[in-house]
């Protein structure tokens, strides 16, 4: 038996021993790896980081509140098939020219094994992933209209993202590989700030960090900012020339952090009442 | 073997079965887990557990099960030993100091004192003097400045598994604890039913399409009617007496139902104790609201949810006249009207704040017979509501 490919994170995406476990278990065992975590910790970026570790292409199929799992293998345009007829454009008996494939249908057909990312699909309806079950499993799917078998040359890799919040049907996940991406503590955070902002001051960096812990800590906040919000925010901090950071009333650049009204008000209150309490 | 972890893991309400066993049997046969305990521990969780919510018990039923089996120190006590044979062949390369440092511990001393501090110490460490991590001057762990420091395991960087998993830090992903109104917007939110209902009034696009182009192009329209959500909910809810404790929990369930926009339609009432001829409108039991005419307003369609611990006298549940208050009208027992009212409804729950360990014995038990009861958790709210969804019910 060949021995199993290791996955160690790429040169800008960090990772830890249970994320490279997880994506060592669904590249052996062929199964798709679920990936939830906060929004902002890097589900998306690890199909991309997967995909340049292996050196293989990535397709990437977002999925949304309408997206059916059809849609996914291919659509047969109906439409341009009347315009042909109606003004007798191409050929219009031969339906294999109306039938589309979708990014499932493109992974399943493409010479190389691929990167397939499903990306969000808890957006669209409950029913959706268990609709993708047996294509998934048997990596097969039937054009109807044309009679004809789509079988996948080289099974891709499929990486599918979702939102902590929302539940997944139980069959599909008993299929998947399970990886729940943690929030970052403090040492991987300021690894993953020096690999985005290699040339940042130290100071400058645990000032920042320490400030965004305190916020990500306070209560009341109905989105609490993330890696990516970090990430911007130091970004932004880094452009504008600030050398130095204080968490009070006037943070720099609070917008990039915190983006919901409610959250920057529950903060004005929060610093304004600390200061009350200490005069 | 990894079987008995495997009912372990049952027992402690982690969903796994055969096809999770067999995965994890393979993986390991393939070598994943690199023949350490901390590589099982991540390859099982990444294959076994298939929700954060389980990632608590997860931990949980692996400290059960692999405590005491230090594998890691195992592996560590070999590579000291393999360090101290190299320090005294290096000996000459130290200073003055270094070389006092490793004459002044002996072996088994030195031995000793490690396996104190790496049971003394939970958390990971850096830059200290004393525990065993990374940067510090500490005898023992990586890249410090103790003399050459002891290099520890081959990913000194991490947490060992048993260590990973007494910090217990996915508690608060648990899905069994109580919940806040988030949460329980979120599993609110599965209750909802989608009807096709009225006049074919909708252009139904993509089958027009369909139609005329299997008609060789001759136009063909196709309608229907159009799709509109259709859940209507009513919430009774038991105030006051032994409810009191509750008050949070249902306050924030009450508001996350009041948030639920999906819905179309939501009426909320209140009782005490049991339900009887009727319900009110108001906390305060003012505005009745006969329950003859509650079920002829609100059809068989509508979802009825009880929120209520169903802990009282065996009388106010069983005898006619039971009920504590006069105004109550009383004709039927508390649980004949119950009945009643599951009857009438297609689907119905009861939500119950108590630990459904205490769901026996007691008047609990005898409103179970009639109404299906989940527990006021997230995971008994989402089961409630997925089952409010299927529409299916006690006889």
């Amino acid at each position: 038996m060949e021995s199993p490919i290791r996955f160690k994170g790429t040169a800008s995406y960090l990772t830890n021993e249970a994320l490279e476990t997880s994506v060592d278990c669904a590249l052996a065992l062929r199964k798709p790896l679920l990936v939830r975590g906060e929004p902002g910790t890097g589900k998306t970026l690890l199909a991309e980081a997967v995909a340049e570790a292996l050196g293989t292409e990535l397709l990437t199929w977002h999925v949304k509140s309408t997206t059916r799992a059809q849609e996914g293998l291919y659509t047969y345009d109906t439409v341009q098939r009347l315009y042909d007829s109606r003004f007798g454009d191409g050929d219009v008996r031969d339906i294999k020219r109306y039938i589309k494939l979708g990014p499932l249908g493109r992974a399943f057909t493409s010479e190389k094994r691929v990167v397939l990312l499903i990306d969000e699909v808890d957006k669209a309806d409950i029913e959706f992933p268990n609709d993708l079950l047996h294509e998934l499993d048997r990596m097969r799917f039937r054009v109807t209209e044309t009679n004809e078998d789509v079988i996948a040359k080289e099974r891709p890799v499929v990486i599918i993202t979702s939102n902590a919040e929302k539940e997944l049907p139980d069959a599909f996940l008993r299929r998947c590989v399970f990886h729940f991406i943690d929030f970052p503590e403090k040492e991987l955070m300021t690894r993953i700030v020096q690999v985005h902002h290699p040339k940042l001051e130290q100071g400058l960096v645990d000032q920042a960090m320490d400030a965004f812990y305190k916020i990500r800590n306070m209560q009341r906040l109905r989105k609490r900012p993330s890696t990516s919000e970090l990430v911007d925010w130091i970004h932004m901090l880094k452009t504008m020339g600030v050398k130095d950071v204080k968490l009070d009333k006037n943070l720099p650049f609070l917008g990039t952090l915190l983006k919901k009204e409610q959250d920057l008000v529950a903060y004005a209150d929060q610093m304004s009442g600390g200061a009350r309490w200490r005069s | 073997m990894f079987v008995p972890f495997i009912y372990r893991l049952r027992q402690h309400g982690v969903p796994v079965g055969t096809q999770e066993a067999i995965a994890l049997a393979q993986a390991l046969t393939m070598g994943l887990h690199d023949s350490s305990l901390d590589g099982f521990y991540y390859t099982a969780r990444a294959l076994l557990v298939h929700s954060e919510g389980h990632l608590d018990a997860f931990d949980q039923a692996f400290l059960a099960e692999f405590r005491g089996i230090e594998g890691k120190h195992v592996q560590l006590k070999e590579e000291l030993l393999e360090w101290l044979k190299d320090a005294k062949l290096r000996l000459s390369d130290l200073s003055e100091e270094e070389r006092k440092l490793v004459e002044s511990l002996d072996l088994e001393e030195l031995k000793k004192l490690f396996e104190e501090r790496m049971n003394e110490q939970k958390e990971r460490h850096d830059r200290g003097n004393k525990w065993v991590g990374t940067a510090g001057t500490s005898q023992f762990g990586r890249a410090g400045a103790a003399g050459e420091g002891i290099r520890v395991g081959g990913e000194g960087a991490n947490r060992s598994a048993v260590q990973v998993a007494d910090a217990r830090k996915y508690r608060p992903y648990r899905s069994d604890l109580t919940l806040d109104v988030r949460q329980m917007e979120m599993a609110l939110r599965r209750l909802r039913m989608w009807d096709r209902e009225g006049a074919d009034e909708e252009l139904d696009l993509e089958g027009t399409i369909d139609a005329t182009a299997k008609n060789v192009g001759e136009l063909e329209v196709v309608t229907r009617p159009p799709s509109r959500p259709n859940t209507r909910v009513i919430f009774l809810m038991d105030v006051g007496g032994s409810m009191d404790p509750y008050v949070e929990p249902m306050s924030r369930l009450f508001s996350a139902a009041k948030k639920a926009t999906h819905w179309k339609e939501l009426r909320t009432y209140y009782f005490h104790n049991c339900i009887y001829g009727r319900v009110y409108k108001t906390e305060r039991f003012d505005e009745p609201m006969y329950l003859q005419d509650l079920m002829h307003d609100c059809g068989k369609h509508y979802k009825l949810v009880i929120v209520g611990d169903a802990l009282m006298a065996p009388y106010e549940l069983m005898r006619q006249g039971g009920a504590l208050s006069l105004q109550d009208d009383n004709a039927l027992s508390g649980i004949a009207c119950l009945t009643t009212m599951q009857q009438h409804w297609k689907s119905s729950v009861w939500l119950n704040p108590e630990p459904s360990t205490y769901w026996t014995g007691n008047t609990i038990e005898a409103v179970r017979h009639v109404f299906d009861m989940f527990q006021l958790t997230l995971e008994g709210l989402t089961q409630a509501m997925q089952f409010l969804n299927r529409g299916k019910q006690k006889q």
